[in-house]
């Protein structure tokens, strides 16, 4: 059991007039990858936006590496090490492919070598290196968001759906991707609705629902047991697509 | 920048260029040649057309970014047009001699100075404008019109305050005035200095915004804000530089603008900016490449119809941004947003 780099305590957070999370509480600890579950509507998209500083707490904290920064400017939550792969995808149409992470790279030039590496992640961000992003394909947009993530060395990744969209073949690649970002060391807390592609990857695990955790614990237990499968996500899987 | 050399992939497809509207300008000047006749005219009108397109592109390439990186309307922009042109008084009055030196060099100076001052004061003004004025009304986009508009009254009574309310004449310098006359043609002087620094800002914006950090951080910004945030950038930071950067530039449009009129009244900006409103919806709000080819083409559509048709003239602008918006309900070079 390593230390926690990212704690939620109580997190609560409302859009306007509508109450969204009431007290989301869980743990990403260092070197893992963390599985946040749930129906659709649970309120996934919500805590990483929340985490990131996109939308404010209203109750609770969040901690990173111990240091309190539920109430910093997005710019400086990223700053702290944090990077994030929104469920939109939100890559930078007008700009190319390299643009992309040139600007993802905020320290300076990006390293070759670390190129290199994302490249052999995902081989079509190398043949469209100087398209423009807006041309690419949806799944090929979500692996430069993630490329994004990974121009530079981070303490944690937040990753909003990789795979949804995806055909089973591209689910594969992209789960084997994510296989080697994590044996790279990476610290990750993914979304994942594909329950097959989540159980293959998680270390931990935290189930949303009605905007709380109703379940956290390892994956491992959660897969073995399909009944719990049952109650906590019900169908939710087999619906979403 | 970055430079990529091994890895980035020799055989790659170049990105496609937009050549149906990057054409428009050349096509027009083309189908104008026969229809105005003689060639002399031609080379009058298009070079009037130049560069009247070049200081209206100068007055409105900031407001264009301005409004697509925050999404802020600035119905005051006109202002700064008015003081950038009243800032040269700073300087043409003490500077008389080089106005008036029969050398090419001093009288470049001259000008040279103008811009620098207006744009200090524009540059300087625009920072208390956006603390002030803008910041309050963030994503509002009725009381951004309703305090900009605002903001332009009190700055143009403060013009007549400090400067008069009487218009004021200037002279152009020496090296600028009369025409050059080549064949039957002639062009005026001072127009061809109007193109050659049209061009170079346009060259200079087009270059910090396709080759630089800062200009990719702009342009990313205009399509996904909150995205640049969360890569790290502060996104403020970032739209109070364009802001300063928009409005000098306007100051820069209102020396040019103010030479050619040769008389500096406090609503010369306000004036223009019907003009500078139209160009930046044809050319698609937050692009720079769009403003440039609709100012020039709103220029040269308004020479040529002037000269052709001068009944017309009037509605040629809007004539001109129907028809874009009909081709194109974006503008001309629609840039991608949330
Ligand atoms: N901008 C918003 N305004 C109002 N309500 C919102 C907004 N964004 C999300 N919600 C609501 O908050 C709840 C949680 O949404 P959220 O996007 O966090 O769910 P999710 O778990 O990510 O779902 P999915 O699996 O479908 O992506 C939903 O009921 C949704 O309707
Ligand atoms: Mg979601």
């Amino acid at each position: 059991m390593s230390e926690p780099i990212l704690r939620l305590e109580g997190v609560e957070t409302r859009i306007g007039p509508y109450h969204i999370l009431h007290g989301v509480s869980f743990d990403v600890p260092a070197g893992e990858l963390t599985l946040l579950l749930g129906r659709n509507g649970a309120g996934k998209t919500t805590t990483l936006r929340t985490i990131m500083g996109l939308w404010r707490a209203s109750a609770g904290r969040v901690l990173f590496d111990g240091r309190d920064i539920t109430a910093l400017p997005t710019p400086d939550i990223a700053r702290a090490g944090l990077a994030y792969v929104p469920e939109s995808m939100a890559v930078f149409s007008d700009l190319t492919v390299r643009e992309n992470m040139v600007l993802a790279a905020r320290s300076g030039p990006l390293d070759s070598a670390r190129l290199d590496w994302i490249f052999g992640l995902f081989p079509a961000l190398r043949r469209f290196w100087q398209s423009r992003a807006g041309v690419l394909s949806g799944g090929q947009k979500q692996m430069l968001a993630i490329a994004r993530g990974l121009a530079e060395p981070r303490r944690l990744l937040l990753v909003d759906e990789p795979t949804k969209g995806l055909a089973p073949a591209m689910v594969r690649n992209m789960v084997e991707a994510f296989r080697q970002v994590k044996a790279a060391g990476e610290t990750i807390l993914l979304v994942e609705q594909n329950f097959h592609a989540a159980s293959a990857l998680g270390d931990d695990v935290a189930v949303m629902d009605n905007g709380t955790v109703v379940h956290s614990g390892p994956m491992r237990a959660l897969a073995a047991d399909a009944a719990l499968q049952q109650s906590l996500l019900g169908l939710s899987l087999d619906q979403h697509q | 920048m970055t430079d990529l050399g091994a890895t980035t992939p020799a055989s790659l497809p170049a990105p496609r260029r937009d050549w149906a509207a990057l054409l428009l300008c050349p096509v027009l000047m083309a189908a104008a040649l026969p229809l105005v006749g003689s060639a002399s005219s031609w080379v009058t009108l298009t070079a009037a057309g130049l560069a009247m397109g070049m200081m209206i592109f100068l007055m409105a390439s900031g407001l264009t970014l301005v409004f697509g990186l925050m999404d802020v309307i600035n119905f005051g922009h006109g202002v700064f047009i008015s003081i950038g042109a009243y800032a040269m008084l700073l300087v043409l009055g003490p500077l008389a001699g080089w106005a008036e030196a029969d050398s090419l060099p001093l009288n470049l100076a001259l000008l040279a100075v103008c811009i620098v001052v207006a744009m200090a004061v524009t540059a300087a003004l625009g920072l208390v404008f956006e603390r002030v004025i803008i910041r309050p009304v963030y994503r509002s986009h009725l009381k951004q019109i309703l305090v900009t508009m605002g903001g332009m009254i009190v700055a143009e009574q403060a013009i007549h305050v400090v400067w008069g309310a009487s218009p004021v004449a200037i002279r152009l310098p020496e090296a600028f005035r009369g025409a050059i006359v080549i064949g039957d043609a002639a062009v005026e002087r001072y127009r061809v200095v109007a193109v050659a620094i049209g061009l170079v800002v346009f060259a200079g914006m087009s270059l910090v915004l396709n080759r630089t950090r800062l200009g990719l951080l702009i342009r990313a910004g205009v399509e996904n804000p909150e995205m640049v945030e969360a890569l790290g950038y502060r996104i403020r930071r970032l739209f109070v530089g364009v802001f300063v950067a928009g409005s000098a530039l306007a100051g820069l449009g209102g020396v040019m603008w103010g030479f050619y009129r040769q008389t500096l009244t406090a609503g010369m900006g306000m004036e223009v900016m019907v003009l500078v409103f139209i160009v930046i919806i044809i050319g698609g709000l937050g692009s720079v490449g769009g403003c440039f080819v609709g100012s020039l083409l709103v220029a040269l559509v308004a020479n040529y119809v002037g000269f052709l048709a001068p009944k017309l003239a009037l509605v040629s602008n809007i004539l001109v941004m129907a028809l874009v918006l009909a081709w194109r309900p974006q503008g001309l070079f629609p840039v991608a947003r949330r």
